[in-house]
Formats: structure tokens, C-alpha cells, sequence
């Protein structure tokens, strides 16, 4: 295996690692605003790292271009869809339960 | 016209990175579809300096770039939280700011990419007032400091019809 493609692989392995802790979040935090924080990691650096991952295996074709491009969508949609949800919660009235600042 | 020219160019351009065709029946074809689907955009009046600010590409870019770094930054906080054995290492609470923005697409810029960060989620935006959810201290006090709020791009208030 040649240096470029281990350097694909570290790429790889981190983005799949930050996948795996970005899960562990989503269980482990209590209530539904703090999760929403633990899945904003999957949609920014772990996607971001593994796209990159794979952009650096194709080396410079089509295909990496395609995947810089579902990055960029990505990081349009991603806030949307995330902001989507948290506006649905507040206007039925899920509040943060223990404390309640400002 | 400016507007139209210029999403005219990235609809090509798209079109030719996710096809990859060069014949020139397909590259027709994309000709066609890039034009139908411009007429088709000005007849539904969804051209204009919102849908495609052109007028501040530059300054844009220099704003993405500082965001990578913010978001990074937040992301290694927030795998901190996840990590951490301690029940305190997160203190969840909602947060109103003024923003410094006075333009819809300013204020749209920095709510998106506050909850592009991760560690901070934008909920509601009223007036010049933000309601933002942040997971911890740090990062609310982020939002607090209005480092991103200073970041966008000022020309985004330069508006051509």
C-alpha cells in the first residue's frame, strides 16, 4: 500500500471513529436539544473527513469534484434540516428541563 | 441579467462535473436542460440577489474559510463533551443575542452557520434577536462574543436589483 493511499485510510478510519463517538453522544446526552448538538458532528467534520478519505483515494478525477460537491450540499442542507427540528421543538414547547437560563 | 448569466454558468458547469458526457448530442441535450431550466427560474421570479449573491462570491469565501476553523474548533469541544466521564461536562441552556446583522441574508448566514457549528443550534430569529441552544458554557459564551456575528461578509447588505 503506497503512502498516498494510507493517508486515504488514516482519513477514513478517523472520519468512521468521530461516526462511532458522534453515536456514543447521541445516546449518552440527555434530552432532545443536546442531541441535536452530538448529530451536528456527523453532518460537519466526521462527513467531512470521511469525504476527503474518499476524495483522496480517487486522486484528481470527476469523482472527487462529485464528492466536493456532496460536501458543499451537505453543509447547505444539514444546518436546515437541523434548524427544522429544533424550531418544531420550541414551538410545541419542549423547554432544556433542569435549568432553564435566561 | 447578471444573476441569469451567472446561474446559467453554474448550472453548466454542474451539469458537466455530474455527467462527465462530451458528446455533442449529450453536451446539446445539457444545453438545453441549463436553459429550460433558466426560463423556467425567471418565470418563477426566483432569480435575484437572495437566491444568488453573487455580488459578495469573495468575501464569502473568506467567511467559509473562518467557519471551517470555528467548526472544527466546536467540533473538538463537542466530542470533549461526549468523552468526558463527568455528568457536568455539559450545561445545556437557551440563549438570546442581538446580532449585528441588518440585512435577512446576513442574519440567514449567521443562524446557518451557528447551527452549522456544532455545540449551537439557532431556534428562532426574531427581529434582530437570535434564540440560540447551546450545549455548553464555552459555547454559548461563543455566540455571546459575537465572533462569527463580526465574521460575515459586510457587502452582503449591498443589494442590486
Amino acid at each position: 500500500m503506497s503512502i498516498s493511499h494510507a493517508l486515504a485510510v488514516l482519513l477514513l478510519s478517523l472520519g468512521s471513529g468521530l461516526l462511532i463517538v458522534a453515536g456514543i453522544g447521541l445516546l449518552r446526552f440527555p434530552h432532545f436539544y443536546t442531541r441535536l448538538h452530538a448529530a451536528g458532528v456527523i453532518d460537519t467534520l466526521a462527513a467531512g473527513l470521511f469525504l476527503a478519505g474518499l476524495a483522496w483515494w480517487f486522486g484528481p478525477t470527476l469523482g472527487s469534484v462529485k464528492l466536493l460537491l456532496i460536501f458543499v450540499f451537505l453543509l447547505f442542507t444539514s444546518p436546515t434540516a437541523c434548524h427544522a427540528l429544533a424550531a418544531t421543538a420550541w414551538a410545541s414547547g419542549l423547554r432544556e428541563p433542569a435549568q432553564n437560563k435566561e | 441579467m447578471k444573476h441569469t448569466i451567472s446561474l446559467g454558468l453554474s448550472l453548466g458547469v454542474l451539469w458537466w462535473v455530474l455527467s462527465g458526457f462530451a458528446k455533442p448530442l449529450l453536451l446539446a441535450l445539457g444545453v438545453f436542460s441549463v436553459l429550460f431550466t433558466l426560463w423556467l427560474a425567471r418565470r418563477m421570479d426566483a432569480i435575484d440577489h437572495e437566491s444568488h449573491p453573487i455580488h459578495m462570491s469573495f468575501g464569502l469565501l473568506r467567511f467559509w474559510a473562518r467557519l471551517v476553523v470555528e467548526i472544527v474548533i466546536s467540533n473538538l469541544q463537542v466530542l470533549g463533551a461526549i468523552l468526558s466521564p463527568r455528568a457536568d461536562a455539559i450545561q445545556p441552556h437557551f440563549l438570546r443575542v442581538r446580532m449585528r446583522q441588518t440585512s435577512d441574508l446576513g442574519k440567514v448566514i449567521l443562524a446557518n452557520s451557528i447551527t452549522l457549528t456544532p455545540g449551537t443550534v439557532s431556534i428562532a430569529l426574531t427581529g434582530d434577536e437570535l434564540l440560540v441552544h447551546a450545549l455548553t458554557q464555552a459555547s454559548g459564551q461563543a455566540v455571546r462574543d459575537g465572533q462569527l456575528d463580526l465574521l460575515v461578509p459586510s457587502d452582503v447588505e449591498e443589494v442590486q436589483p
